[in-house]
């Protein structure tokens, strides 16, 4: 018996090993080729927020916000139909985990561009076009008569687990010797709701998002925004690493939109745009954006129209600010950094050649 | 060697089963680790635990350790860890108290204290656990009223700023002196302790009632009270079959001890979800998590095993 174990012991453990070996295997959706997963699919998958007024929320069973309409942009681009998204909801300490093991195609979650995340030796991600540019804010309530960080001395502060907001929070205090505790929640509903409790002299996290979150409250009036901005937020959609087929046509759908805020294209008058286009050879660079001419969409794997499409789906990027978080929205934040370059902001697309 | 067959030998046929058993959670195995270093191979990462090494860069609103911003994320874990043991050891200890007294008391002869006992257990028992931390935290911590009309229990103040136990006094609108808990700890530990001890309750009870009725005419009959009865004739035998029961239930309140997470504690799990945020190393932080989750419980239940093994009944 025991020599017949003996005997039969090397060739389980080979039969064992061998698939670790043997590293062929099918393709599993993950990493290379999600473009043509997606295509396949005939929808694409989006993880967003869900519960942030101007970025991502439900409106009458609608998702809408900037970074929805991100998603949708990519879903106009793709199917000609910015409804052929499925939107998952997500904490920030989901997010990227469900990037990873590829439940989601595009993250699309007011997400902070940061080294480490970007690395393949960090979170491994690869990051779309910034699509607002934002920074760390404190809100007190006005009652606390608190005006400046100095104030918080010794005071808790509520924050959301899995944040850049976290890390500059302790980065800031302790550069300016500022004792404070902080409490962290998994979600953003447990985070503002310890915060209108009580439980904390302060809420920290994008000034975006601070406002968006104050005009949900009971009395929006009895919160103030501290003058000092902590960090640099830079927000925008992200994909997994070493998948360029997605990364790109993700890139240049958004650069897409700031593209023909520069050219003066809007949703309201690209229809006459494109007439102009079509009737006049001479205007190259129109009729190659618009996809008149030219193979810009196919280099991307996209169609030739991607970029009209885009534009009747969302509007241009000044469209989707103002309407999502600008002045036809209920946040009415200033465009400041994100002017279009033209303006002395910094939304800039690279030539579309 | 015998001059059976293989196929007829059970001895042997037993093995060859065993075996082929054992191939097959081998191959299974190897399958997932396989597919584990390829998805991790095509994703660019790479196995590696030097990051521990590396400064967190988050703070820790309550740590027993000397833990700063600068600690190593190994450091911050097991601040982590000591947060969660801290829970674990005081839950368990009072939530046997709990659980003793009130299932004890569920067997009383007074309708009244029966009673109550009984609808504690039935309906703390049927609410998710999630649920009654949520509502310990948010709708009973959380509104407690601010310092300077904090609730004054003897020994006991309660305030928006902590639980504190001990004398306290109000200084410049702040409460200070005595032992101060967060309120998050304190709503995790209530939480805990209160739902455990519903189990716990309804182990210590279905123990009491496996003892046979004699046992209690025998005492009577000799002229004890009740109370010593229970102490002194039931308990002891009843002992044996709780102990058993009494180890699940610890192993249980080890394990939902994470949900801390939801009510903003910095238990181990709380820190493992920073971490992994920070650094993306998904794998290794679950690693660590399980392990640490397993040694935990193995050690409770050794312990406990030790226990029923000492109050096992001896035959003479």
């Amino acid at each position: 018996m025991r020599r017949l174990i003996q005997r039969l012991l090397p060739a389980v453990a080979a039969a064992a090993l061998l698939p670790l070996a043997g590293c062929g295997g099918g393709d599993t959706g993950i990493g290379a080729g999600r473009l043509a997963a997606i295509k396949a699919r005939g929808q694409l998958i989006c993880g967003v927020d869900g519960k942030l007024p101007g970025f991502s929320y439900q409106d009458q069973g609608n998702y809408v916000g900037i970074d929805v309409d991100v998603c949708r942009a990519l879903a106009a681009a793709l199917f000609n139909d910015p409804n052929k998204v499925e939107f998952r909801e997500l904490t920030s300490s989901e997010r990227f985990t469900a990037l990873a093991s590829g439940e989601i195609d595009v993250l699309s979650r007011n997400t902070t561009y940061t080294l480490s995340r970007d690395a393949s030796g960090g979170n491994g991600l690869d990051f779309g076009p910034t699509i607002y540019f934002d920074g760390q804010g404190v809100m007190v309530p006005r009652a606390s008569g608190i005006t400046s960080l100095k104030g918080l001395a010794g005071k808790t502060i509520c924050v959301e687990n899995g944040t850049t907001t976290e890390l500059n929070l302790a980065d800031r205090f302790r550069e300016q010797a500022i004792p404070y505790t902080p409490v962290k929640y998994q979600t953003g509903d447990q985070t503002y709701g310890a915060y209108l409790q009580g439980r904390c002299a302060a809420v920290t996290s994008d000034r975006s998002q601070l406002a968006a979150k104050k005009t949900s409250f009971p009395d929006p009036e009895a919160h103030v925004l501290l003058p000092e901005v902590l960090s640099k937020e830079p927000l925008g959609p992200v994909t997994v690493n070493n998948d360029s087929a997605l990364a790109d046509a993700l890139r240049w759908v958004v650069f897409a939109t700031m593209q023909a805020e520069e050219s003066g294209i809007t949703s309201a008058n690209l229809k006459e745009k494109l007439a102009f286009a079509r009737a006049n050879p001479n205007q190259a660079d129109l009729r190659r954006f618009l996809g008149v001419e030219g193979e810009f969409g196919k280099q991307l794997g996209l169609p030739a129209d991607f970029v009209p499409r885009v534009l009747t789906a969302v509007g241009n990027y000044g469209e989707m600010f103002e309407r999502n978080v600008g002045q036809q929205s209920k946040l009415k934040l200033d465009r400041g950094l994100n002017r279009s370059y033209r303006q002395g902001g910094l939304i800039y697309s690279p030539p579309f050649r | 060697m015998s001059a059976l067959p293989w196929w007829r030998d059970r001895r042997r046929l037993g093995w060859l089963i065993q075996l082929a058993v054992g191939l097959v959670v081998l191959l299974a195995i190897a399958l997932l680790l396989g597919n584990l270093e390829r998805n991790l191979t095509r994703a660019g990462l790479r196995l590696s635990f030097t990051w521990l090494n590396d400064p967190a860069g988050f703070d820790i609103a309550e740590t027993l350790l000397p833990y700063t911003a600068q600690s190593s994320y190994a450091m911050g874990l097991l601040a982590g860890f000591v947060n969660t043991l801290r829970v674990v050891v005081v839950g368990l200890v009072l939530a046997t108290v709990l659980g003793v007294a009130s299932g004890a008391a569920s067997l009383s002869r007074n309708p009244l204290l029966a009673g109550v006992m009984r609808t504690y257990v039935e309906v703390v028992r049927n609410v998710p656990l999630l649920l009654q931390l949520v509502f310990w935290y948010f709708a009973v911590f959380l509104a407690l009223p601010a310092a300077a009309e904090a609730l004054r229990l003897p020994g006991l103040t309660l305030a928006k700023s902590g639980v504190f136990l001990g004398p306290v006094s109000l200084v410049n609108g702040e409460l200070s002196g005595g032992w101060r808990l967060s309120l998050e700890l304190a709503a995790l530990l209530t939480g805990l302790v209160v739902y455990s001890g519903a189990f716990i309750a309804e182990v210590v009870r279905g123990g009491i009632i496996s003892v046979p009725r004699g046992q209690w005419e025998a005492a009577a009959s000799l002229g004890l009270k009740p109370t010593t009865t229970l102490r002194e004739v039931v308990l002891p035998q009843a002992l044996r079959v709780i102990v058993p029961g009494l180890n699940s239930q610890y192993i249980s309140l080890a394990k939902n001890s994470s949900l801390a997470v939801a009510i903003g504690y910095p238990d181990l799990y709380a820190v493992a979800e920073t971490t992994l945020n920070q650094t993306g190393r998904g794998i290794e932080v679950f690693l660590i998590l399980l392990t640490v989750y397993l040694g935990l419980d193995l050690g409770i239940s050794l312990l406990m095993n030790r226990l029923a093994h000492l109050v096992r009944i001896r035959e003479r």
